[in-house]
C-alpha cells in the first residue's frame, strides 16, 4: 500500500499535474522570452528546484516575487475551506446515513433529492440566492467575504459563514450519497445479517458492525472532492471577492502574470495531492484488508 | 440441564405463506407451509433453485429481505410464536435460542473486526465480559476443531481459508448453545475434501449439543448423511416427508422419483444409458398453480391431478406425500429413453498427445507453478475427465489447449499429430476451431447484447465458414441438434432459463465441427434435472460426432458418467492418471483416496472414511517432496517429504505419482469397496 | 447429424420471458417521477431555446435607456436591467445558448472518452498505466481551472468552451467505460470471441461495447448537467458565452455587483432558470441510473 501511495501520489502531483502544463509554460515562455534558449525540461526542473525552496518567481504584474501572495492566499483559502469541510463532513455523513436507515421512507426522499439538487447547482448560482435570502433580504449576514483589518477570530468566522455555504451545499449532496449507498450495501451485507442474528442490539450492530464497512468509501471520495472543492473556491472568492488561491490565479489568468498562476496551481496540486495521501493513509489504517493484506 | 423444552416442537411451521413484493405485486414464494421439528432432531429441508428453502430459513429467524412479507400462517420456535414477538423479544431470541450458519462464509464474518471480536460480543451479550469472554471464545474455537485458536482470535477474516471461515461461523452460531441450529447450504461452494471435514464436524458437534437442526441443501446426498428426517420442498409447498431412509429409498412422489433418477448413481456410466430428466421448468415465484404442483411436469398426471389439488396424504410412519397417487409414484415413467445406439470401440490414433506441459505465473514476485509437467493423451470420441480441488490446475491445463494462455517453454500440444502453436493467435483455422469449449457460467459465456441467432450465426460463419443460405440450413440443424427450437432464436441469453442457455453455449462450441470439446464445469451451475439433461446431451453429440472430452467437474459422480480417462490433479501436478474405472475402482493414489471418500453417498454405504487433515497448500509456495504430504493419511516417511516421487506405470495405461508401490497400495486399500455417490 | 437419427427426444419448452431487456428500462423509466420531472423541466428549457424569441414580450437585446432597473411589474413580469432590457425576455431566450455549448461539449466528451476508455480497457498494459495515471492526474484538477487555462491560452469563443469542457470531461467517461470494459473483459464470451479468431476491432466494439452502454448513458446524462455546470460557472466568470448573449451566467456576471442595491430580480430570476435546468438534467440523469441499476 505505502508502496503504491509512493508509486501513485508523486506522479500525480509532480509529473502528471505539471505535466499538462509544462507545454502550457513553454507557450508563455516563448511568449515572454524569458529562458527561451534552455531546454524546457531544464527550465522545469530549476523552477521545481527552486519552487520548493521557497523562490515561486516574480509576478509580472506586481513586479515583485509571488510566494508571499500565494501564501497569504492559500491562508486565506484554508480558512474558507476548513468551515466548510468542517460542517459538511459529519453533515454529509450523518445525512447519508440517516437516509439509509429510512430507505425509501419520505426522510430518505428528501435528504436524497435535496442532497442531489442543491449539489448538482453551481456555487454562484447557491452564492446569488443566498446572498439575496441572508444578505440583501434578511440583512444577517454580510455579503462580501473580507472582514475588517484586525478582526478577532469568531469574527473572522461570522464573515465566511455565507462564502462556505454554497460550497457546503455542492459537497453535501455528494458525500451524503456515497453515505447512503455505502450503508445500504452494509446493512445489505451477510455480515450485518450475522451480526442481527446473533441477537446484538440493533446500537450495537449499526456502531460496531455496519458503520465501518459503509464509511471506508466515503473517506476516499471526501479527499478527491478536495479538487472540486479549490474549483468552487474559483467562483466563491470572485464572488465575495476574497482574497483568496482562486481569485488569485483567476486574476492571474486574466492579466496573463504565468509565474503567479504556475505557482497558484502548483500550490493546488500540493494540496490535493496531500489530501489524497491522507485519505490513503486513514484507508488504511481503518482497512485491515489493506493493512495486512501481504500476510496472507 | 433439565429442559423444559423437551416435551415442545423445537421448531413449527404452519401453514406459513411468504410473498417477496416484485413490480408492485405479491409473489408467493410458500404457499402454507406445514413442518415440524422436533427437539433434538435433526431435519433436512431439499429442493431445487426457486423452491423457497432458503425463505424457510429467512421466515424462522423473521430476517426476510425488505420486500418480503410473512402472508400468513405461523412460526412456533420452541412454543413461542416468533411472529407475535416484539422486537426486543425477538432480539432475545436470536441471542439465546436460534442460530443460523449460511453459504459463502467470507461475507458472513465482519471483514474489519478480529476473529476474536467477533466472537466475545455473543458472550458479552450474555454477560461474560473480559478474560472470561476471551477464554469462552477460544474453547469455542477448539470445539470447531481449529488449531491454533489464540492466533485465530487475533485475525481478520481475510486471512483464513474458505474451509476455517466456515468454522468460525459454525462457532459463532453455537456459541450461545442454541436450542434451533439453521444451516443454510453450509457447504455449497467448498472443495470436497473441505466439505466433508465440515459435514463431519457438524455431525460430532450433533452428537455433543443439544441443538435441533433444520439443514437446508440441494445436495440431497448431503442430507441423507445429515437429517434424520427430510422433507422436499417443491414450488414452496412440502411434497414428500419422512425419515430420510424411507424417502430417498422408497420415495413416493413424482418429483422425489424422478430427482433420484436424475442422478448419475452407483458408477453409472455414459455407455450405460441415459440419464432420466425432469421435463419443462420450476413454476415461476408467484405462478397461479390450479391442481397439482408438479402435474405439467408429471408423466403420471390426470386430469384429476391438473384440477384438485393434493393434500399432504398421510401414509403412516410419519411419512406425507402431495400427490393423489402416491402409491404409483415409483412407477413414473421415465422421460428420456434410457436406450442409446451402441458405439463400437475404435482403435484411432490420439487426436490429442500433451507432453510435459508446464505453466508458471508469478505471483508476488514468486514463480506460482500452475501447472507442472502434464502429460496426457487422449483418442477420438474420449473423455478425459480432469479431478481436482482448487488451486489444482486444471482450469489452467484447459486455457494451456485452448491457447488462451501461452505455456512455459519446452512442452508440447499435439492436435492430430500437428503441433499446435502456444499462442491462439499464431494457430491455423482450422486449428482454432478444432479446440473450443463450454464454459461454466453461460451467463458469462453468451454475450447478453446479442441474439441467440446472432451468437450462433457468428460461430458458424468464423467457425464454420459459412454463409447465406448454407448457414441457415445449418443453423437450423444445430439449433435442434442441442434440442432448441426456432423460437429461441430471436431471444436474448437473459431471456433463457440456465439450461436452455447452456444449450445455447454447447450449440456454439460445436459450430465447427470440433474434435475437442472442453467442458469447464459445464453443469455445476445448474440444478440436477437440468444437469442430468445437459449430461445426456453431451453424451449424445459425442456418440455422434466422436468428438473427444476435456470434462472439468468437481462432482465424482458425473465425472464417471462420462469419462473414459480419469486425470487426478493435485497442485498442478497428475497424481494419478488412468482409464475411467481404473481410477474409481482403485487401487488408487491416496489424494483420490481422499477424494472418492469425501463424497457424502445416498445411501450412507461408508465404509471406510479417509479425511485430509490442514489446509490445501498454496501453489505459490508447496510442499517439498510429494506435494501431497502434508495431507496424506498414507504417508510413509521423510522419503515423502523430501523426493516428488515419479509418476510410475501401476498397470498396463494407468500411472500413479506415489512412493508406496502399487501392490502396497492395493494391500492398504483393499479392505473396502468404494463406490462414488 | 441428421434429425432423423436423433432419439424421440421432446424438444424443449421455451421459458421466454416478456419484455426485452431495453424494454424493461423503457418501462421503468416512463414510471419514474423523477425521470418524468426532470424530462419535463428539460424539454420546457429546449421549446423555450428554439421557440422563445417568438413568444417573448421584448426583444431580449433591446435596450430601453429610460425604463432602467424597473422591478418587476404588469409591463415587465421580471423588471428590467440596467440597460432597461426586459428580464423575463431575457431568461426564456438565455436558454439557447447554453443548450447549444453543453450537449455539444457532451457529445464530444462522450466520444472521445468512450473510444479511449474501450481502448486502453481491453488492451491494458503499459499503455493504460500510462493514460491512467495521467488521466487520473487530469481529474484531480478542477475542470474550472484547467478550462480558465485553456481559453486564456486560445481566447474565447463557444467553439474553444465545447473543446475544453468537451476534453476535460472526456477523461471522466473514459475512466466508466474503462472500468465497465474490464469487468467485461474478463467473461467468458469475450474468450469465446478470441476461440473464433475475431480481430480486437470486432470484440471491441460488436462484442463489448453493446454491453457497456448502459453505464456510458448513465455518465452521459450526469455529465450533461455537469456540462450545463460548467458552462454556467465559465460564462459567469467571463471565460464563457460571450455578450451581448442574454445568457443566464452572464447577465449575473454584469448584475451581481448591484446585489448591495437590492435589484435582486436582475439575478433571481436567471439563477433560479439555471438552477431549474441544472436540477431538471440531474432528475433525469438520476432516472436513468435507477432504471439501470434496479
Amino acid at each position: 500500500m505505502v508502496f503504491l501511495g509512493g508509486q501513485v501520489l508523486p506522479g500525480n502531483v509532480g509529473r502528471a499535474i505539471l505535466g499538462p502544463f509544462a507545454d502550457q509554460r513553454a507557450v508563455d515562455a516563448l511568449n515572454h522570452s524569458l529562458g527561451v534558449d534552455r531546454p524546457l525540461l531544464v527550465q522545469y526542473g530549476t523552477w521545481i528546484w527552486n519552487f520548493l525552496h521557497g523562490d515561486m518567481g516574480t509576478s509580472y504584474i506586481f513586479r515583485a516575487p509571488v510566494a508571499p501572495f500565494v501564501i497569504d492566499a492559500l491562508g486565506n483559502s484554508l480558512k474558507l475551506a476548513l468551515i466548510a469541510f468542517v460542517l459538511v463532513v459529519p453533515i454529509g455523513i450523518l445525512g447519508g446515513v440517516i437516509a439509509a436507515l429510512n430507505l425509501n421512507r419520505p426522510l430518505d426522499r428528501i435528504i436524497s433529492l435535496g442532497g442531489l439538487s442543491v449539489t448538482v447547482l453551481p456555487e454562484f448560482v447557491t452564492g446569488i440566492i443566498l446572498i439575496l435570502i441572508f444578505g440583501v433580504w434578511l440583512r444577517w449576514l454580510p455579503i462580501a467575504a473580507a472582514w475588517p483589518k484586525g478582526a478577532g477570530f469568531f469574527t473572522q468566522i461570522y464573515y465566511l459563514i455565507l462564502p462556505s455555504l454554497p460550497l457546503f451545499l455542492v459537497l453535501f449532496g455528494y458525500i451524503a450519497r456515497m453515505a447512503r449507498s455505502g450503508m445500504i450495501e452494509a446493512l445489505d451485507s451477510d455480515y450485518t445479517r450475522t451480526a442481527v442474528l446473533k441477537g446484538l442490539p440493533w446500537r450495537t450492530v449499526i456502531w460496531r458492525h455496519v458503520l465501518r464497512n459503509a464509511l471506508l468509501p466515503t473517506i476516499t471520495v471526501i479527499a478527491t472532492q478536495t479538487g472540486y472543492l479549490i474549483g468552487g473556491l474559483v467562483v466563491i472568492e470572485t464572488l465575495f471577492r476574497y482574497q483568496g488561491i482562486g481569485s488569485l490565479i483567476f486574476t492571474a489568468a486574466r492579466g496573463k502574470d504565468f509565474p503567479m498562476l504556475e505557482a497558484g496551481i502548483l500550490t493546488i496540486g500540493i494540496v490535493y495531492a496531500v489530501a489524497t495521501l491522507v485519505a490513503d493513509f486513514l484507508y488504511s489504517v481503518l482497512n485491515p484488508r489493506i493493512r495486512l493484506g501481504a500476510e496472507q | 440441564m433439565t429442559d423444559p423444552r423437551q416435551a415442545t416442537n423445537a421448531l413449527e411451521l404452519k401453514d406459513l405463506s411468504v410473498a417477496y413484493r416484485v413490480g408492485r405485486r405479491d409473489r408467493a414464494v410458500l404457499r402454507n407451509l406445514n413442518l415440524t421439528i422436533k427437539a433434538g432432531e435433526a431435519y433436512g429441508l431439499v429442493g431445487e433453485s426457486g423452491c423457497g428453502k432458503s425463505t424457510v430459513a429467512l421466515s424462522v429467524v423473521r430476517y426476510l429481505p425488505r420486500n418480503g412479507s410473512i402472508t400468513g400462517g405461523s412460526i412456533a420456535l420452541d412454543g413461542k410464536d416468533v411472529m407475535k414477538l416484539d422486537a426486543e423479544a425477538l432480539r432475545r431470541a436470536r441471542a439465546d435460542s436460534v442460530s443460523m450458519v449460511y453459504q459463502d462464509p467470507g461475507k458472513a464474518l465482519n471483514p474489519s473486526l478480529r476473529i476474536g471480536r467477533q466472537l466475545t460480543e455473543i458472550f458479552e451479550l450474555a454477560g461474560t465480559t473480559g478474560q472470561a469472554a476471551e477464554d469462552k471464545a477460544l474453547a469455542m474455537l477448539n470445539r470447531v476443531r481449529i488449531s491454533d485458536p489464540a492466533s485465530v482470535m487475533q485475525r481478520y477474516p481475510h486471512q483464513l481459508s474458505g474451509g476455517m471461515q466456515q468454522r468460525v461461523a459454525i462457532a459463532m452460531a453455537l456459541a450461545n448453545d442454541p436450542s434451533m441450529l439453521i444451516l443454510d447450504e453450509p457447504t455449497t461452494g467448498l472443495d470436497a475434501t473441505v466439505e466433508a471435514e465440515v459435514l463431519d464436524l457438524i455431525g460430532q458437534l450433533r452428537r455433543e449439543l443439544s441443538a435441533s437442526i433444520l439443514f437446508i441443501s440441494h445436495n440431497l446426498a448431503v442430507v441423507s448423511n445429515m437429517c434424520d428426517r427430510v422433507g422436499v420442498l417443491y414450488a414452496g409447498m412440502l411434497v414428500e416427508e419422512g425419515s430420510t431412509k424411507d424417502v430417498f429409498n422408497d420415495p413416493r412422489h413424482p418429483y422425489t422419483v424422478a430427482l433420484l433418477r436424475c442422478l448419475p448413481r452407483g458408477g453409472q456410466r455414459k455407455d450405460q444409458g441415459r440419464l432420466d430428466t425432469i421435463p419443462g421448468f420450476l413454476p415461476g415465484i408467484g405462478a397461479t398453480i390450479v391442481g397439482c404442483a408438479f402435474a405439467e411436469r408429471c408423466a403420471l398426471a390426470t386430469e384429476r391431478c391438473r384440477a384438485e389439488p393434493p393434500p399432504l396424504y398421510e401414509l403412516g410412519d410419519g411419512r406425507l406425500s402431495r400427490c393423489h397417487y402416491h402409491d404409483k409414484a415409483q412407477s413414473l415413467p421415465r422421460a428420456t429413453p434410457a436406450e442409446i445406439p451402441a458405439v463400437a470401440p475404435k482403435r484411432a490414433p490420439p487426436v490429442l498427445q500433451v507432453e510435459g506441459l508446464n505453466k508458471t505465473y508469478a505471483s508476488h514476485g514468486r514463480p506460482l507453478r500452475a501447472v507442472k509437467d502434464v502429460s496426457v493423451s487422449l483418442r477420438p470420441g474420449e473423455t478425459l475427465g480432469l479431478v481436482g480441488e482448487s488451486g489444482s490446475g486444471k482450469t489452467t491445463f484447459a486455457r494451456l489447449l485452448l491457447g488462451l494462455v501461452p505455456p512455459d517453454e519446452g512442452g508440447s500440444i499435439e492436435l492430430d499429430g500437428k503441433k499446435l502453436a502456444p499462442r491462439l493467435a499464431s494457430r491455423s483455422e482450422d486449428q482454432v476451431k478444432a479446440v473450443q469449449i463450454v464454459f461454466q457460467n453461460p451467463d458469462s459465456a453468451l454475450n447478453r447484447s446479442h441474439s441467440i441467432r446472432h451468437i450462433l450465426s457468428r460461430a458458424l460463419k468464423r467457425l464454420g465458414g459459412l454463409s447465406g443460405k448454407a448457414l441457415d440450413t445449418r443453423l437450423e440443424e444445430l439449433v435442434r441438434s442441442v434440442r432448441l427450437t426456432d423460437r429461441h432464436l430471436a431471444v436474448k441469453p437473459r431471456q433463457l432459463s440456465g439450461g436452455l442457455k447452456q444449450r445455447v453455449a454447447i450449440a456454439r462450441a460445436f459450430a465447427g465441427d470440433p474434435r475437442i470439446v472442453v467442458c469447464d464445469e459445464p453443469t455445476s451451475a445448474l440444478d440436477v434435472s437440468v444437469q442430468a439433461a445437459i449430461l445426456n446431451l453431451l453424451a449424445d453429440l459425442q456418440s455422434k460426432q466422436d468428438v473427444s472430452y476435456i470434462f472439468i467437474s468437481h462432482d465424482l459422480g458425473v465425472v464417471r458418467y462420462l469419462s473414459d480417462k480419469i486425470a487426478v490433479l493435485y497442485l498442478g501436478r497428475i497424481m494419478e492418471f488412468g482409464p475411467s474405472e481404473a481410477v474409481f475402482s482403485g487401487p488408487h493414489h491416496p489424494y483420490t483416496e481422499a477424494l472418492l471418500s469425501a463424497v457424502p453417498k445416498l445411501d450412507r454405504s461408508e465404509s471406510a472414511r479417509i479425511r485430509l487433515d490442514g489446509e490445501i497448500p498454496s501453489a505459490a509456495n508447496p510442499p517439498t517432496g510429494c506435494v501431497f504430504h502434508t495431507r496424506c493419511p498414507r504417508k510413509i516417511g521423510a522419503i515423502c517429504e523430501t523426493q516428488e516421487p515419479e509418476l510410475s506405470e501401476a498397470e498396463p495405461g494407468h500411472t500413479i505419482r506415489c512412493h508406496i508401490p502399487f501392490a502396497e497400495l492395493a494391500r492398504l486399500q483393499k479392505p473396502k469397496t468404494m463406490e462414488p455417490a | 447429424m441428421s434429425a432423423t437419427d436423433s432419439p424421440p427426444l421432446p424438444a424443449v419448452p421455451d421459458a421466454v420471458a416478456q419484455r426485452s431487456p431495453w424494454g424493461e428500462v423503457l418501462h421503468t423509466l416512463l414510471r419514474s417521477p423523477t425521470f418524468l420531472t426532470g424530462l419535463g423541466i428539460l424539454l420546457f428549457w429546449v421549446i423555450c431555446a428554439l421557440l422563445g424569441e417568438h413568444f417573448v414580450p421584448y426583444d431580449p437585446l433591446d435596450a430601453d435607456i429610460i425604463n432602467t432597473l424597473a422591478p418587476p411589474s404588469a409591463d415587465h413580469w421580471f423588471g428590467t436591467d440596467q440597460l432597461g432590457r426586459d428580464v423575463f425576455s431575457r431568461v426564456i431566450v438565455g436558454s439557447r445558448d447554453i443548450l447549444t455549448v453543453a450537449p455539444l461539449a457532451t457529445i464530444l466528451a462522450t466520444i472521445a472518452g468512450t473510444a479511449l476508455g474501450l481502448v486502453i480497457g481491453y488492451f491494458r498494459g503499459i499503455v493504460d498505466d500510462i493514460v491512467s495515471r495521467v488521466l487520473e492526474a487530469f481529474m484531480a484538477i478542477p475542470v474550472v481551472i484547467i478550462a480558465l487555462l485553456a481559453i486564456v491560452a486560445l481566447g474565447t469563443s463557444k467553439i474553444t468552451v465545447i473543446v475544453v469542457i468537451g476534453l476535460s470531461f472526456a477523461p471522466i467517461i473514459a475512466r466508466t467505460v474503462r472500468s465497465a470494459v474490464l469487468a467485461e473483459r474478463e467473461l467468458d464470451y469475450v474468450a469465446a470471441a478470441k476461440l473464433r479468431h475475431e480481430g480486437a476491432l470486432h470484440t471491441m466494439f460488436v462484442e463489448i461495447l453493446p454491453n457497456v452502454i448502459p453505464p456510458i448513458l448513465v455518465e452521459t446524462t450526469v455529465r450533461l448537467g455537469y456540462a450545463i455546470f460548467a458552462v454556467a460557472t465559465l460564462s459567469f466568470m467571463g471565460f464563457g458565452i460571450q455578450p451581448p448573449s442574454p445568457d443566464w451566467g452572464l447577465s449575473i456576471s454584469s448584475n451581481y455587483g448591484m446585489i448591495g442595491g437590492g435589484f435582486w430580480w436582475t439575478v433571481l430570476f436567471d439563477a433560479l432558470a439555471i438552477a431549474s435546468l441544472v436540477i431538471g438534467v440531474n432528475l433525469v440523469a438520476d432516472g436513468v441510473h435507477g432504471a439501470f441499476n434496479d
